[in-house]
């Protein structure tokens, strides 16, 4: 497991990505309202954070987190979503050799919050880490699912120049949430 | 050849930022692409693919009924047509039922192959390119100059001028924040947009799933904020199960950015709920345009294999000096010649075709394992065959198919040269020839062919006998070199001997698309070479060598002329380039080199016939080396060095630039001399560095090795 975190990290950071690991859901969201708050969270435009509904926030109250933090929205649509800087989902497998991570997005509220703010944190439970692109998609059923999204990396482009240049139309950064600490629940059901 | 094709060609090779551009992505995507490959077994990927394609191209019918089956049950419209005329009627009647001002794209080369935007734009419609690089282009109002980097030839202050002039003043050339300009600009677009149209990756039959793939995020908006998605897929992007995705999702991105994996991935099967909670709409427009008539043409079928990833581009020598605009058209370089042939029409590829030096670098980064060059030969030969020979070129092959007059007029163009001559070169010649000779010297025609000067070499009695294949240049221009060959093998204790009924190889003719010339060839060298009972018919030319050993079989099989096959399998059995012989010699222990011996730095070039088609990148080297010679690998010493047979007549403005660079290389490495197996390369090589008044030498590898064995 540690290796095959060890190669997801590696590969993730090569394409600009972020990458955490805590060893339980509490200290994973310590650190996310410590970094909201850093980053200025606020309720003026364009500085607002938006939290799409996932597994990672049961049994945490949602109503507390935004009292704590002004300016975090649990409340997911398209104006609140590019209106703000952060937007936060959890995601359902990450593919080490490659540092991808894998999402059912039919929801439209999970792609909004990752394709409209500057900044995406993306939560991963670290037991739905696998080692390939093959093990990945023997996992997803797309004819269940009419949207599912690969991501790796923030948005880039290189077509001026062929300067890399990160933050196109997508996120200009992401950050990848690993959280270990909770048993597998329901095996092979995309969340 | 068209004059306006011809201007297209001077103006690009005159244009440092794209060749400056596509030259440095070139030298780049090499080391890049070979590292994102690191690890993985690439050909034993892209056979996968290849066989995946092969296989849906075969089923193209059923798979995209299946598909749409599954599509359409989850609630998608689609519509498959084999006309472009009714794609864009299609979309321009969903826009109109749904009172569409203005549509998003993201790239989608199936969208510019039937000018959608164009026609949307004329009723009235909004379009806006969302890819950064299609963006640019599309306000500037030119074409792609590659299919990945549609904007590579644009410097930052040209994109800057391009938005002040149609976006808003005040940008200055400053990457980063030209790209925030755009984001900013192109974001109200999408959040505006009443429709988005994208392509597609994959179309994954047994799923009915779209795969789309972009960097930019540009496909995530595209699928997500307008209410109405249309999706315009090939029907070679059908691919039978969703296990398919896995080897074309590996290659895609390493060979198209040398990416490990593209930055997104969307995987669509159908429609979800837009932001106000209504369903989108989905339109999946299956388009033909042709593709089912290419699937089931036995030679093109293969070209439904292709993956979009413009790898073969990247790796192209004519492409990183012409760039994409020289094809005037979508779809461009190697691959873009041949789907230009059939998706607008053959003839749109007459002169572009021509743009295929036949280098082969293209083969071997193929992800679908498609043999392009070969593709584009049969393109020469049907081109050929539709609207006849040239009246030159018919003059010119009806001599070289009479041996006895070729022969003769070469002699007699020996004496007739004696006033151009300079030494061995000749370095100037006139009138409309005189572009021939502009770049590099030409060699003068030998005092004595081979034919006859191997006559007086005594050779000692020997039990085997190898029959020589000298080919034109050896014979007629470097004897020098056939009879270094000899020397070799008589120490080995072979005799060789000259069949006097061989005559040209026919390459010229097969890659000019005359084939049946080349065929005539073929059996007139099949009869002189299968009459001696000899173990091996050898030749120091690598294409002379491929055109016994290959193209015969394949001229004879375009032909459908069977009866010649069997006879030609003989011949190829037997036939072997020089240097893989001699190795085989020497680790037999029947030839020896001198011991100890030092000398000194040569630099070798690797001729694209032998190391593409013969695979024989290591005797030559390994002959070298252990003759005593230290080998300094000049850079890109297997990239073409612009000769290409009669190619470096037919384009010398391509074929100057090719050389340039392989002099600049040569030089670099520091050897004196540099070696190759080609005496076509020889012929390039060294009338280039005579031109540039070079010490270095130029010279074959049987001249170096002859004085080296015991």
């Amino acid at each position: 497991m540690d290796a095959v975190f060890e190669t997801f990290k590696l590969r993730a950071e090569a394409v600009s990505a972020e990458v955490h690991r805590f060893p339980h859901k509490s200290a994973a969201l310590d650190f996310i309202l410590y970094y909201l708050h850093d980053v200025g969270i606020s309720h003026t435009p364009q500085a607002g954070a938006v939290w799409a509904p996932c597994p990672f926030l049961d049994g945490f109250d949602q109503k507390q987190l935004s009292s704590q933090l002004p300016g975090l929205s649990f409340d997911v649509n398209r104006e609140v979503s590019a209106e703000a800087k952060v937007g936060i989902s959890q995601l359902d497998w990450a593919i080490a050799n490659t540092g991808t991570l894998v999402q059912d997005a039919a929801r439209v509220d999970q792609r909004l919050v990752s394709t409209l703010p500057l900044i995406h944190i993306a939560l991963i439970r670290s037991d739905r880490l696998v080692p390939d692109l093959p093990s990945a998609l023997s996992k997803i059923r797309p004819e269940q699912t009419n949207y599912i999204s690969f991501i790796t990396g923030p948005s880039r482009t290189a077509d001026i120049e062929r300067v890399l240049t990160i933050g196109v139309h997508g996120p200009e950064k992401l950050i990848i949430v690993f959280f270990d600490g909770v048993v597998c629940d329901e095996p092979g059901r995309v969340n | 050849m068209e004059t306006k094709f011809r201007e297209s060609i001077d103006k690009a090779v005159h244009n440092p930022n794209l060749t400056g551009a596509l030259g440095r992505f070139s030298e780049a995507y090499r080391i890049s692409r070979q590292k994102a490959y690191e690890g993985y077994d690439f050909e034993a990927l892209r056979t996968q693919i290849a066989e995946r394609k092969s296989y849906a191209a075969s089923h193209l019918d059923e798979l995209a009924d299946l598909f749409t089956r599954n599509v359409e049950a989850r609630g998608t419209k689609v519509f498959r047509t084999n006309d472009p005329a009714r794609v864009r009627e299609y979309i321009l009647n969903v826009a109109r039922e749904n009172s569409v001002k203005s549509v998003v794209k993201s790239k989608s080369m199936a969208s510019e192959e039937i000018h959608l935007n164009k026609h949307l734009e004329a009723a009235g419609i909004e379009v806006g390119e969302t890819d950064l690089g299609e963006w640019i282009i599309q306000l500037a109002g030119q074409t792609p100059s590659h299919m990945v980097m549609p904007a590579i030839h644009m410097t930052k202050e040209e994109v800057a001028t391009v938005f002040n002039e149609q976006v808003e003043e005040g940008q200055k050339p400053d990457i980063p924040k030209l790209v925030k300009f755009a984001r900013g600009k192109l974001r109200t677009k999408f959040i505006n947009a009443d429709m988005g149209i994208t392509g597609a990756n994959i179309a994954v039959a047994e799923t009915g799933t779209l795969v789309i793939v972009t960097n930019e995020g540009n496909a995530r908006l595209v699928t997500t904020l307008p209410k109405i998605h249309v999706a315009i897929v090939g029907l070679e992007k059908l691919m039978e199960k969703f296990d398919d995705v896995v080897p074309v999702l590996t290659a895609l991105p390493k060979s198209a950015t040398a990416q490990l994996m593209t930055s997104y991935v969307s995987m669509i099967s159908g429609p979800v709920p837009n932001t106000d909670g209504t369903p989108k709409q989905l339109h999946v427009i299956l388009m033909d345009n042709r593709r089912t008539e290419m699937s089931q043409d036995p030679k093109f079928k293969q070209a439904m294999q292709c993956i979009r990833c413009a790898s073969c581009l990247n790796v192209c020598p004519v492409f990183r000096l012409v760039g994409g605009h020289v094809f005037g058209k979508i779809y461009t370089g190697g691959i873009g010649t041949i789907l230009t042939a059939w998706f607008d029409a053959l003839k749109a590829s007459d002169d572009i075709q021509s743009l295929c030096i036949q280098c082969g670098n293209c083969t071997e980064v193929c992800p679908g394992k498609i043999d392009i060059p070969g593709l584009i030969l049969e393109l020469r030969r049907r081109l050929a065959v539709e609207k006849g020979q040239p009246l030159a070129q018919k003059a010119i092959f009806s001599v070289v198919n009479n041996r006895k007059l070729f022969h003769s007029m070469l002699r007699a163009a020996y004496v007739m040269q004696k006033p151009l001559q300079k030494g061995n070169f000749i370095r100037h010649l006139p009138f409309f020839f005189s572009e021939m000779t502009e770049f590099r010297s030409l060699p003068a025609i030998a005092e004595a062919p081979l034919r006859d000067t191997i006559k007086k070499i005594e050779q000692p009695a020997c039990k085997e006998k190898i029959a020589l294949y000298a080919g034109c240049l050896i014979d007629f221009a470097y004897p020098e070199m056939g009879e270094s060959l000899v020397k070799i093998l008589n120490k080995a204790g072979i005799e060789v001997v000259f069949p006097e009924g061989q005559t040209c190889c026919g390459a010229p003719a097969r890659y000019s698309g005359a084939y049946e010339v080349a065929a005539q060839n073929a059996n007139d060298n099949i009869n002189a070479l299968l009459a001696d009972g000899v173990t091996y018919v050898v030749s120091a030319c690598p294409t002379c060598t491929v055109a016994l050993k290959h193209d015969f079989i394949s001229t004879f099989e375009s032909l459908g002329q069977t009866d010649s096959l069997p006879r030609a399998r003989q011949l190829a059995e037997k036939v072997i380039d020089f240097s893989t012989l001699v190795k085989k010699l020497v680790d037999e222990g029947r030839l020896k080199f001198k011991e100890g011996q030092h000398l000194g730095k040569i630099t070798y070039h690797d001729s694209c016939h032998l190391k593409r088609t013969l695979h024989a990148t290591q005797p030559p080297r390994q002959l070298l080396t252990q003759a005593g010679y230290e080998i300094a690998d000049m850079y890109e010493a297997d990239m073409c060095c612009g000769m290409g047979g009669t190619y470096s007549l037919k384009l010398p403005e391509i074929s100057a630039p090719i050389l340039e660079r392989k002099l600049v290389n040569i030089r670099n490495s520091g050897a004196p001399v540099v070696v190759m197996d080609c005496p076509g390369c020889v012929m390039q090589i060294r009338g280039g560095l005579d031109k540039q008044r070079s010490t270095i030498r130029a010279e074959h590898t049987a001249q170096r090795l002859a004085d080296e064995l015991e």
